[in-house]
């Protein structure tokens, strides 16, 4: 029996260390379920349905679906062998710029699955459902008092989702008051999804450009307004880690000049306790529950978008909303009931997010006033913190100033080394760290955004500052080819995004592509 | 405070490092005058237990689903989820990543959305689905604008058998992007020649639910094809996904984009959210889907890996000629989603599905017995309407005082329909019992009593 050798692909991918199975300790290759399951095997016991009949008709299904099954043992493992190909908060710093990776705590888990939340439904008389009603209204008290707003819509599904509500509810108000307004103004350094909400909306958008310092000038606000103009989409803290020092100035011209104040409040993270949106002059803002009240982002959602408003935008509040009857509590539900109130529609089926509620409300509940301060103020602190011990060996875009909850980078530093930001995100990875964001703020270029929220510790921040700098010396020093090899350490090497949108295989299929082009 | 690792001696270390004398120094951009000078006036900080108590007090408010008899639908089910979803979806590694932008390190997330998408595409009887959306209203509401991208045209025709919540949101996002709704009477067992003499030449598309929301059956066939002939398409919607497993796929029905709630399929109620929206089309319409989309490629050493793709349709690339303003996906439901689909596997849906029909045969048999109650839809996966004689709402409420939550009243959700407050939609799944049915029957034959 011949000895059997690495595959040449394992050969020349592993470097020193091939291995026969492409396995590389811990790290185990895993086929998709498709490639092991079978059509016949299920991970679940079911009785036989008693004999009944059907009441289907003629739609019943007869052709097959395709879709394997698995032995229980066998889907632990495929998930499990799936989940250690991942990055993530509880394995270490996360420091995604604008997406607040913060710690997530069980505690919030445990109680979002007590069946009293997590097992009633939408539609069940509101008589069985005064607790669940309690929270939301607890929830929306305290949203207002940290947010000095009037009140709040719960329903929306995720930041770009309470984008469109705060938005359609400004809409809702112009066309009330009979005035065609048809532009937005959004700085340069605005997340995508506010020009696009705006769009949604059959607005234009009118771009204005960060002064010097990477701030938005109360003058500059003022040169784009017009009668034309129907609201401002300003996130504050701003994508550059900066609070607007002339907020307070823009919402008067904004408001001087017909026009509604929409910020996105993406960042509201880091001023919580500090200031309330409410007295800087903003008409509404969502809330992303999934980031500054840390309900775990799951790769990629559930998220949970609230929006609180001034008394000026009440009114045109979505529906459904609470109310208060006697001594019970209901939800408005349709537009014909809601008394003295002009709603702009429904966002959603149902209520709104009650999973990310029930966590964000023990989040808020733990932390108190004080501790929501603290984790502020401690957001803000540890930004600064790497700020000021990088400040020698990276650049940034704005120059040495005071930030928020996040530090914004440029690619200056690495100019002639042939280093890009993205070769320097993928050697973070070879260091154990998620990157930074990059490529965002537009505004910055080759912009390495870090936001290292108030869950880590000194000696986290000290061993991250201490990867980046001698990475950003190893760059300086001429080693390329590390940060173009990079990452090696990886699950995977560096992935050919450009194949994957020319050549779209967006799903597995029996027949091979080639064969089913024939 | 437990969550918050700096001591009081880092925090002066890390601000000497700064060069500010105070945190209050790092704050001097808030304008004085809005600076809180003090904490909001709300609560200290509280202890694991504290927060417990306070918490399960409000939960013990409520009455769960597993508690009592329950038949309510109409959007989302109740159904028995595998312990190792819950336990899986809880790996932090899952739990607590994000959106998988460095896919290095993040083949886990992306893996799961490839599976995910098949699994969808296969069982719509689609080419290709999406990363998923919020959940099924969202993602209805998106499939119209998308129908109007591709159509050119801005009119769309929603069916009478269309969740009432899924038209207000269809119609709120028309309203207010300057688009067209036609939406039909609400009827129980309307036919298709309604849906299809309302649409014209300047219709996008006809959005049409299977299983309707009174729980009828619907052939999409014979409205695909008129919709075609007028270069409409034909929109499915699908609020309970487990009929996949018993009635023929929407794909086969000539539907050209589907989209569904898939709550019910590894998630809990939650009292309306966080679910999952499905969506799939065919493969020519891709780039003009919205949400995320995963894609299968090749690493730098040439090993399959996935990345998600065509990101040109997005906002963070396309900013105001995005596709949609979507940025956030249902990952987490996403992935309960597939793994509690990929212990069913074929065989394990289809027997679901037998059960859940059986279940509601029973159910609807055993109540039109009573007196005065009617079964208004004959054909039905798992949920059907009852005709009760009086106010459906009003019977509701009386069973819930009884200990069964007994359905939902059309009341609720048609409140200014008063031609359809004696209907009631109630639904069974695999979890309802004999003993559920026989405790329903006695409770509502004794609501009834004159």
């Amino acid at each position: 029996m011949t000895r059997k050798e690495p595959s040449a692909a394992t050969r020349q991918n592993e470097g020193a260390n091939p291995t026969y199975s492409g396995n590389r300790g811990l790290l185990i290759e895993e086929p998709l379920i498709f490639e092991v399951g079978d059509p016949a095997a299920s991970g679940v016991d079911l009785p036989d349905a008693p004999e009944t009949a059907s009441r289907l008709g003629t739609l019943a299904r007869r052709a097959p679906i395709g879709l394997p099954g698995l032995a229980e043992p066998q889907a632990l493992r495929h998930y499990m062998r799936l989940s250690q190909k991942n990055y993530a908060i509880d394995l270490g710093l996360y420091p995604l710029g604008s997406c607040t990776m913060k710690h997530n705590p069980r505690a919030n888990e445990k109680m979002a699955r007590l069946p009293g939340f997590g097992d009633i439904h939408p539609l069940q008389p509101e008589s069985t459902v005064q607790g669940a009603l309690d929270l939301m209204a607890l929830l929306t008290a305290w949203l207002t008092e940290l947010t000095g707003m009037a009140g709040v819509a719960l329903s929306p599904k995720a930041g770009a989702h309470g984008e469109l509500c705060g938005m359609t509810a400004i809409k809702a108000a112009h066309d009330d008051k009979g005035e065609q307004r048809s532009v937005v103004l959004v700085p340069e350094s605005a997340h995508g999804t506010n020009p696009a909400t705006a769009a949604l909306l059959g607005y234009g958008v009118r771009t204005i450009e960060a002064r010097g310092d990477g701030t938005v000038s109360v003058e500059a606000v003022k040169a784009a307004l017009g009668p034309d103009v129907a609201a401002i989409m300003l996130t504050n803290p701003n994508t550059c880690g900066l609070f607007e020092r002339d907020i307070v100035e823009i919402a008067q011209a904004v408001h001087d000049a017909g026009a509604y104040f929409y910020c996105d409040g993406a960042n509201f993270n880091a001023i919580v306790g500090k200031t309330r949106p409410g007295d800087l002059g903003i008409d509404c803002m969502h809330i992303n529950l999934h980031k500054t009240f840390s309900t775990p982002h799951g790769g990629g959602g559930p998220g949970s978008g609230p929006v609180v408003f001034s008394e000026a935008l009440i009114p045109y509040v979505p529906i459904p909303y609470l109310m208060r009857d006697g001594a019970m509590r209901r939800l408005v539900e349709s537009e014909g009931a809601a008394e003295g109130r002009k709603p702009f529609g429904r966002l959603t089926a149902f209520h709104g997010q009650m999973g990310m509620f029930v966590r964000a409300m023990a989040y808020m509940l733990s932390h108190g006033a004080d501790g929501m301060r603290q984790a502020s103020e401690d957001a803000v602190l540890n930004a600064n913190y790497i700020r000021a011990s990088l400040r020698d060996v990276m650049s940034q875009p704005f120059g040495d100033q005071t930030c928020m909850h996040e530090v914004l980078f440029d690619d200056h530093f690495l100019e002639g080394t042939g280093v890009t930001t993205l070769d320097f995100a993928k050697a973070m990875i070879d260091e154990g760290f998620h990157p930074m964001t990059v490529y965002f703020p537009l505004v910055a270029h080759g912009a390495m955004l870090i936001e290292p929220t108030e869950s880590e510790s000194k000696a986290s921040l000290d061993q991250f500052i201490g990867v980046l700098r001698d990475l950003a010396e190893a760059a300086k020093a001429g080693d390329e080819d590390r940060f173009k090899r990079a990452p090696q350490l990886a699950p995977r090497q560096r992935l050919d995004e450009t194949r994957a949108a020319r050549q779209p295989v967006l799903r597995w299929s029996a027949v091979e592509p080639a064969e089913a082009a024939e | 405070m437990r969550y918050l690792p700096l001591s009081g001696a880092d925090r002066q270390a890390m601000l000497a490092r700064i060069g500010a004398a105070s945190i209050d120094e790092l704050f001097e951009d808030i304008p004085e005058n809005v600076r809180m000078g003090g904490l909001p006036n709300l609560p200290l900080h509280a202890g694991e237990l504290d927060v417990e108590r306070q918490l399960s007090k409000l939960a013990s408010k409520n009455l769960p689903a597993s508690s009592l008899p329950f038949f309510v639908g109409c959007g989302a089910y109740k159904h028995h989820i595998p312990a190792s979803v819950d336990h899986l979806i809880q790996r932090s590694e899952f739990l607590t990543s994000y959106t998988p932008y460095q896919p290095e390190i993040a083949q886990g997330t992306l893996q799961y959305l490839f599976e995910f998408q098949t699994q969808v595409a296969l069982l719509t009887g689609m080419e290709v689905a999406n990363a998923s959306m919020y959940d099924g209203s969202t993602a209805c509401g998106e499939a119209v604008l998308m129908a109007h991208r591709i159509t050119r045209r801005s009119k769309a025709v929603l069916a009478g058998g269309l969740h009432p919540h899924y038209r207000a949101v269809v119609e709120t996002l028309s309203l207010h992007s300057g688009h067209g709704v036609t939406a039909l009477e609400p009827i129980p067992n309307s036919g298709s020649d309604e849906i299809i003499s309302a649409i014209d030449d300047e219709t996008s598309c006809v959005v049409v639910q299977m299983p309707d929301y009174f729980g009828g059956l619907h052939d999409l066939a014979p409205i695909a094809a008129a919709a075609h002939e007028r270069g409409a398409l034909l929109i499915a919607v699908i609020t309970e996904v487990i009929s996949l497993g018993a009635l023929k796929s929407p794909g086969d029905m000539g539907a050209d984009i589907v989209v569904a709630e898939g709550q019910s399929l590894g998630n809990g109620l939650n009292f309306g959210g966080p679910y999952v929206g499905l969506f799939a089309t065919r493969a020519k319409f891709v780039r003009q889907m919205p949400g995320r989309i995963c894609g299968e490629t090749v690493d730098a050493a040439g090993r399959r890996g996935y990345v998600l793709t065509l990101s040109t349709r997005e906002q963070h690339i396309r900013r105001e000629r995005a596709t949609s303003n979507i940025c956030t996906n249902s990952g987490l439901c996403a992935l309960a989603f597939t793994i509690h689909l990929s212990l069913l596997g074929e065989a394990g849906l289809r027997r679901l599905a037998e059960l859940n029909h059986a279940s509601a045969v029973g159910l609807a048999d055993a109540l039109s017995e009573i007196g005065g109650v009617e079964l208004v839809t004959p054909e039905f996966f798992n949920e059907f309407t009852l005709r009760v004689p009086g106010d459906g709402a009003e019977i509701i409420e009386r069973l819930a005082k009884k200990g069964v939550l007994g359905g939902v009243p059309v009341a609720r959700l048609e409140p200014d329909r008063p031609d359809l407050h004696d209907l009631v939609i109630v639904a069974a799944t695999e979890v309802t019992s004999k003993a559920d049915i026989a405790a329903y029957r006695s409770a509502l034959a004794e609501v009834l009593k004159p």
